[in-house]
C-alpha cells in the first residue's frame, strides 16, 4: 500500500528548544536523540565504573572487610545490569544507530521519530530506580543472570525494581530495534541499494532482529520470575514444583544474543572507522555482510553453552559446543577482512585508530578463550570463574567499550565542529590498554587456580594475582580523566575542524558538521561507494 | 617475491615455535589429582597453543601494518583501491572451520573419555526406582564398576554447607574423606537455592539443584587435602561456601571410616 | 501499539514534492507483533518443557472442560471475519456499516473476555495451586490482556470511523488496517494456545 504525502515541514525547528537546551527535552530529532543516548549512557558508565571500582577496592585483600558481603553483591548485580542494559546496549545502539543511520539511508530523521524519543526517555528514569533501590532496602543482589530459586529468596523489594527496570529497559531496545528495522529497509532515499549502504546499517540490520527476536523472550521471563517473587506461583520455585533450568534457559535464550547485540554494532563502527583513518575500501564488502548474518542466525541457536555444568543431558551439550565454535567462523571473516582493510593503507595513527586496533587485538583474545569456553570438558572447569570474568571483560571492554571510545574521537568533529585533542586521546589510549591488560589478563590464571566468581572473599594464595588486578583496574579508572578534560576543554576551545576533517566519503561527512537539523540543506547525496578510497575522483560516484 | 615469501614463512614459524614453547612449558593450572586431571590439561594444552598461534599471529600482523602502512609525513594520497580477494576469503573461511571442527570432534573424544557421554539413568543402587531425571557432567563408571567397588555418598547443599552422607556408614560429615584411586559415585542435591561443586584439582564441577538430583563421578589419584569450592552464586556467604575433601590411603580411609561408622540399628 | 500509531510524522524525502512513499508503519507493526509473538513463543516453550518434564504431582487436580474454550475459538475466528467485513465496508465508503460491524467484532471479544472469566471462576484450581495452574493462567491471562487492549483499540476506530471524511476513512485505512491486522495475530495466538493448553 502507498499513501501520498503532503510536502509539510517536519517543524521540528521551530518547535523545538535550541542551543544545549534541547538535549533536555522530549526532542524528536535524531542526533539530538543520539546525543542523549551518549551522554546519558557514559552517566551510567562512571556510576558502573564506580562499582566496578568498589568490587576491586573489596578483591585487592581476601577478606571480606571492605563492605558487607550482601552489599558485594548488590554492587556486583547493580555493576553487570548498569554496564550492560544502561551503557553498552543504549550506547552503541541508541548512540551511534540513532546518531548515524539516518545519514547513511539518505533520510531527515528516523521512521518513527517519536516511538524513538519515547525509547530513549524510559532509560534514564528506570535506570535512576535501579540505582535508587540500593538505597531502599537494599539492591538486587542474585546476579545480573538473576537465576532462581536465589532471585526468589533474596530481599524482594530491590528484585522487583531490578526486574521492572530491565523490563523498560528491555521495551525501549525493542523500540529502537523495531525503529532501526524500518528505517534501514523502507526509509532508504530513492535509487540507495541495500548492498550499497555502509556496513554500520547491516550491522544495526542485525543487530535489530536479534533484538526483536530474543528480547521479548526475556520480558516473559522476567515477568514469569515477578509472579514467583510477588504472587508466588511456583514457574521456578522448586518448592512448589517449578523447575530451576527453564529459567536458564529462556533467560540465555536473550541473553547470549545479548552479547552480539553489544558487540555486533561495535563491529559495524570499526568497519566505518578504519578505512578512513587507512584511507582504503572496506575488504570484502559482500562477505562482511553475510558474515553478520551468519553471526546473527548462530547466535540464536547456542544459548546453552553457559549451561554446561546446569544439568542438561550430553547431546544438547555436544550440538551446543559445534553451534558456537562456529561463530568463530564469521567472526574471523570480519577480523580478517579488517587487517586486510589495513594492509597496504596509508594509515593515519591517531586515537580513534588506535582505539580501533586495541579492539582487535583484545577482541580476538577474548574470542579465543571463547571458543575454549564453547568446549563442554574445558568450560566445566572454569564455568562461573574468573575464567569467565575475564573473556567477557576482554570482550565487553577491550572490544565494545574500546570502539565506543574510537568512535567518539572519530565523530566528535562531525557532532561538535571541534577536533579532540590527539596528544590527550593518545594518553587516554595507552593508559586505557596498559590498566585493561593488567586488569583482566592477570584473572584467567585466577580461575584456572580456584577461585569462582562473584566472591567477596578468597583464599589467601590469591591475593597478589588480584592486586594487580585491581591495580589495572585502578589505571582504567584514572584513564578516564585526560578522556573527560579532552572533551572539555575541545567543546569549548577546540580547533575548528572543518565539515569533514578526515576527508571520509561515507554520507553523514557530506553535510556540514555540525549538521544542519533536516541533515541535509539540499537534497540527500547519493552515496552509492562510500568505501570509494583509492579511486581517482573521476572513478568514483 | 621469493624473499617476501621466505620471510612470511620465518615468521609463521617463530610464530609457531614460540606458541609450543609457552603451550608446553608455561603452567597455568592447579596440580593434577583425579583421573580427569591430565584429560582435562591434555585439551588445554592444545587449545593454548591453538589459541596462542592465532592471538600472537593476529597481533603481529595488526601491529605490522600499523608501522609499515603507517603514513609518513609527506605522503599525500590514498592507499590501494582494493575491495576484496574472493579466494583470500575462501581460504579464511575454510581453515577456522576446519580449527574449529577439529577442536570440535577432540573436545568431543576429551569429553566422552572423562566418562560424559553416558547415558546416567541407568539403576544405581542409590537412585534406583523412581523415574526422576538425573543430569550430569562427568562420570567415569560404567554399571559394573558401580557394582563392584563403588563408593556411594549423598551430597546435600545448603546455604551455606556442605553435608557427605556416607550410606554405607550410616553418618553425615562435614568432610569429604575418600581412599585414592578408587572410583566415587556422588549424589547431589541441593536444599535451598542452586550451589555448586567444584574441586579445581580434580577439575570437575556439577551444579546442586533443588528439586533435580546430579550424579558426579570421579577417581582421586594423588592423596592430599583439596579445596571444595561452591561455584554458584548462592547468597552472602557464597563466598565462604567450602569444605575440603581428603584423598588419603585406602587404610587410612577405612580407619577414619570406621570411627565414624554408626552401628546398624535393627529395631 | 499506540506510540507506534502517533509516529504520523511521515518524513518527507527530499527529492520531489508529493511524492508518494510506501508506508511503512504498517512495516513497524508487523515488526512489533514478531516481537510480542517472540514472547508467547517463550511461554509456550516454557509450558511444553515442563510437561515434558516436570510430572505432574501426586493429587494435583488439573482438568479443563472443552466447551467453553470451543466456543471461545469460535468467537474469535467469527470476529475476524466480521472485522474483515468492516475493512470492506469502509473501502466502499460504507462508514456506518463499517462502524456496525467493528461495534459487533468488539462486541465478540467482549463476550469472549466474559467466557474467559467465567472459566476462571469454574476451574478447580487456582494461580498458585501447581506449575500447570500457573503457567494456565499465564498463559490466558496474557493473551485475555491483548484481547482486551484489542478490543478497547476497536471500539475506539469504530468511534473514529462514524464521520464520513473524518479520521478514519477509505483514503486513510491506516488505523484500521493496523488493528484489525493485530486483531488476527491475536487470533492466531489463541488457535495455538487452544490446541497446546487445552488440546494436547
Ligand atoms: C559482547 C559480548 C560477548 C561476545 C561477543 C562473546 C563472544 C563469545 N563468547 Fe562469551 N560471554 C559474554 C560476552 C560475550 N561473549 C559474557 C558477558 C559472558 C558471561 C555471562 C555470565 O555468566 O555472566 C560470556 C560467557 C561465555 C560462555 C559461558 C562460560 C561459562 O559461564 O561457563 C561461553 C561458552 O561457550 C562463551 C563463548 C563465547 C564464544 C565462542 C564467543 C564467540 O563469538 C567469539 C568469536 C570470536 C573469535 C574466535 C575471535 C576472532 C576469530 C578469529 C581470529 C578466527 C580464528 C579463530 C579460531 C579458529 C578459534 N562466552
Ligand atoms: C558490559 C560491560 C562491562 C564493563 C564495561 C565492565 C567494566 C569493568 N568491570 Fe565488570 N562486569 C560486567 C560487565 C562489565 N564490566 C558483568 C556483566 C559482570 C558480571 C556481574 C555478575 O556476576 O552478575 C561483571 C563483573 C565484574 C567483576 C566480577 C565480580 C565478581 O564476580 O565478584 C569484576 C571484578 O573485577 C569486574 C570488574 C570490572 C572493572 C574493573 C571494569 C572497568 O573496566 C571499569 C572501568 C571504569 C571506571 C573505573 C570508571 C571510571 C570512573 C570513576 C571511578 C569515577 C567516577 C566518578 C564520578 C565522576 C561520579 N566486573
Ligand atoms: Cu553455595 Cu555458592
Ligand atoms: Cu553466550
Amino acid at each position: 500500500m502507498t499513501i501520498s504525502i503532503d510536502p509539510q515541514k517536519t517543524n521540528n525547528e521551530s518547535l523545538q528548544p535550541k542551543g544545549w537546551l534541547r538535549y533536555f527535552s522530549f526532542s524528536l530529532d535524531h542526533k539530538v536523540i543520539g546525543i542523549q543516548y551518549l551522554v546519558c549512557g557514559f552517566l551510567f558508565y562512571l556510576i558502573g565504573g564506580s562499582l566496578a571500582s568498589a568490587i576491586r577496592i573489596e578483591l585487592a585483600s581476601p577478606m571480606s572487610d571492605f563492605m558487607p558481603r550482601d552489599v558485594y553483591n548488590q554492587v556486583l548485580t547493580l555493576h553487570g545490569t548498569i554496564m550492560i542494559f544502561l551503557w553498552i546496549v543504549p550506547v552503541v545502539n541508541g548512540a551511534f544507530g540513532n546518531y548515524l543511520i539516518p545519514f547513511y539511508v539518505g533520510a531527515r530523521d528516523m521512521a518513527f521519530p517519536r516511538l524513538n524519543a519515547v525509547a530513549f526517555w524510559l532509560i534514564p528514569p528506570s535506570g535512576l530506580m535501579l540505582v535508587a533501590s540500593y538505597f531502599v532496602d537494599g539492591a538486587a543482589q542474585a546476579g545480573w543472570t538473576a537465576y532462581p530459586p536465589l532471585s526468589i529468596t533474596t530481599p524482594q523489594s530491590g528484585q522487583i525494581i531490578w526486574i521492572l527496570s530491565v523490563l523498560l529497559l528491555g521495551g525501549s531496545s525493542i523500540f529502537g530495534g523495531i525503529n532501526f528495522i524500518a528505517t534501514i529497509i523502507k526509509l532508504r532515499r530513492p535509487g540507495l541499494k541495500l548492498m550499497q549502504l555502509p556496513m554500520y546499517c547491516w550491522a544495526m540490520l542485525g543487530t535489530s532482529l536479534l533484538v526483536v527476536l530474543s528480547t521479548p523472550v526475556l520480558a516473559g521471563t522476567l515477568i514469569l520470575l515477578s509472579f514467583d517473587i510477588i504472587a508466588n506461583t511456583g514457574f521456578f520455585n522448586p518448592v512448589l514444583g517449578g523447575n530451576v533450568v527453564v529459567y536458564q534457559h529462556l533467560f540465555w535464550f536473550y541473553s547470549h544474543p545479548a552479547v552480539y547485540i553489544m558487540v555486533l554494532p561495535a563491529f559495524g563502527l570499526v568497519s566505518e572507522i578504519l578505512p578512513v583513518h587507512a584511507r582504503k575500501p572496506l575488504f570484502g564488502y559482500t562477505t562482511m555482510v553475510f558474515s553478520i548474518m551468519g553471526i546473527v542466525v548462530l547466535g540464536l541457536v547456542v544459548w546453552a553453552h553457559h549451561m554446561f555444568t546446569s544439568g542438561t543431558p550430553p547431546w544438547m551439550r555436544l550440538f551446543f559446543t559445534i553451534a558456537t565454535a562456529f561463530i568463530a567462523v564469521p567472526t574471523g571473516i570480519k577480523f580478517f577482512n579488517w587487517v586486510a582493510t589495513l594492509w597496504g593503507g596509508k594509515i593515519s595513527i591517531n586515537s580513534a585508530m588506535l582505539f580501533s586496533c586495541g579492539f582487535i587485538i583484545n577482541f580476538v583474545f577474548g574470542g579465543i578463550t571463547g571458543v575454549a569456553l564453547a568446549q563442554v570438558p574445558f568450560d566445566i572447569h572454569v564455568h562461573d570463574t574468573y575464567f569467565v570474568v575475564a573473556h567477557f571483560h576482554y570482550i565487553v571492554y577491550g572490544g565494545t567499550v574500546f570502539i565506543i571510545f574510537s568512535s567518539i574521537y572519530h565523530w566528535f568533529p562531525k557532532v561538535t565542529g571541534k577536533m579532540l585533542y590527539e596528544k590527550l586521546g593518545i594518553l587516554h589510549f595507552i593508559i586505557t590498554f596498559i590498566g585493561f591488560n593488567l586488569c583482566f589478563a592477570p584473572q584467567h590464571w585466577l580461575g584456572l587456580n580456584g577461585m569462582p566468581r562473584r566472591v567477596a572473599e578468597y583464599d589467601p594464595q590469591f591475593q597478589f594475582v588480584n592486586q594487580i588486578s585491581s591495580l589495572g583496574a585502578l589505571l582504567m579508572a584514572i584513564s578516564t580523566i585526560p578522556f573527560l578534560i579532552n572533551v572539555f576543554l575541545s567543546v569549548r576551545n577546540g580547533k575548528v575542524s572543518g565539515d569533514n576533517p578526515w576527508n571520509a566519503l561515507t554520507p553523514e561527512w557530506l553535510t556540514s558538521s555540525p549538521p544542519p537539523v533536516e541533515n541535509w540543506e539540499g537534497e540527500a547525496p547519493l552515496v552509492e561507494e562510500p568505501y570509494g578510497y583509492g579511486k581517482e575522483i573521476s572513478e568514483r560516484k | 617475491m621469493l624473499n617476501k615469501n621466505i620471510y612470511l614463512i620465518l615468521i609463521i614459524s617463530l610464530v609457531f615455535a614460540i606458541s609450543f614453547w609457552i603451550g608446553f612449558n608455561v603452567n597455568l593450572l592447579p596440580t593434577e589429582a583425579s583421573i580427569n586431571a591430565p584429560i582435562y590439561d591434555e585439551l588445554f594444552k592444545i587449545l593454548f597453543i591453538i589459541g596462542l598461534i592465532i592471538f600472537i599471529g593476529m597481533t603481529i600482523a595488526v601491529i605490522y601494518s600499523l608501522f609499515r602502512f603507517r603514513k609518513r609525513n609527506d605522503q599525500m594520497g590514498d592507499g590501494i583501491a582494493l575491495e576484496g580477494n574472493l579466494s583470500l576469503e575462501i581460504v579464511w573461511t575454510i581453515i577456522p572451520s576446519i580449527i574449529v571442527l577439529l577442536i570440535g570432534l577432540y573436545s568431543y573424544n576429551i569429553y566422552d573419555r572423562m566418562g560424559g557421554m553416558k547415558e546416567l539413568n541407568h539403576n544405581h543402587e542409590m537412585m534406583s526406582s523412581n523415574s526422576e531425571k538425573i543430569w550430569a557432567g562427568i562420570s567415569q563408571t560404567s554399571d559394573n564398576e558401580i557394582a563392584i567397588n563403588n563408593l556411594s555418598i549423598e551430597v546435600s547443599a545448603m546455604q551455606f554447607a556442605f553435608l557427605f552422607n556416607y550410606p554405607k556408614g550410616n553418618f553425615i560429615s562435614g568432610e569429604l574423606h575418600v581412599p585414592v584411586d578408587q572410583k566415587v559415585s556422588m549424589k547431589m542435591e541441593s536444599k535451598d537455592v542452586i550451589h555448586a561443586f567444584w574441586v579445581p584439582e580434580f577439575r570437575i564441577k556439577q551444579d546442586i539443584i533443588p528439586g533435580q538430583p546430579t550424579i558426579l563421578n570421579f577417581t582421586p589419584t594423588k592423596v592430599g587435602k583439596y579445596p571444595i569450592i561452591c561455584a554458584e552464586l548462592c547468597g552472602p556467604y557464597h563466598g565462604g561456601m567450602r569444605a575440603s575433601i581428603i584423598v588419603e590411603e585406602e587404610s587410612d580411609y577405612n580407619e577414619w571410616f570406621n570411627k565414624n561408622k554408626k552401628p546398624e540399628v535393627n529395631l | 501499539m499506540t506510540t507506534l500509531d502517533s509516529s504520523k510524522e511521515i518524513q518527507k524525502n527530499n527529492s520531489e514534492v508529493n511524492e508518494t512513499h510506501e508506508d511503512f508503519r504498517m512495516f513497524g507493526l508487523i515488526t512489533f507483533l514478531i516481537a510480542d509473538g517472540m514472547t508467547f513463543a517463550g511461554f509456550f516453550a516454557a509450558y511444553l518443557t515442563y510437561k515434558a518434564v516436570n510430572p505432574l504431582p501426586d493429587g494435583a487436580i488439573y482438568e479443563l472442560e472443552l466447551p467453553i474454550p470451543t466456543l471461545n475459538t469460535i468467537l474469535l475466528l467469527v470476529s475476524s471475519a466480521t472485522f474483515h467485513k468492516a475493512g470492506k465496508a469502509l473501502l466502499k465508503d460504507k462508514n456506518s456499516e463499517s462502524q456496525k460491524w467493528l461495534f459487533f467484532t468488539a462486541f465478540l471479544g467482549i463476550v469472549f473476555l466474559i467466557c474467559q472469566l467465567f472459566e476462571y471462576f469454574h476451574l478447580p484450581f487456582g494461580l498458585t495451586d501447581n506449575l500447570f495452574a500457573s503457567t494456565f493462567y499465564a498463559l490466558t491471562g496474557f493473551h485475555g490482556l491483548h484481547v482486551t487492549l484489542g478490543t478497547l483499540m476497536i471500539l475506539i476506530i469504530a468511534w473514529q470511523s462514524r464521520i464520513k471524511g473524518g479520521r478514519l476513512t477509505s483514503r486513510n485505512m491506516f488505523p484500521l488496517e493496523a488493528v484489525e491486522l493485530y486483531w488476527h495475530f491475536v487470533d492466531g495466538i489463541w488457535v495455538i494456545l487452544f490446541i497446546i493448553l487445552y488440546l494436547l
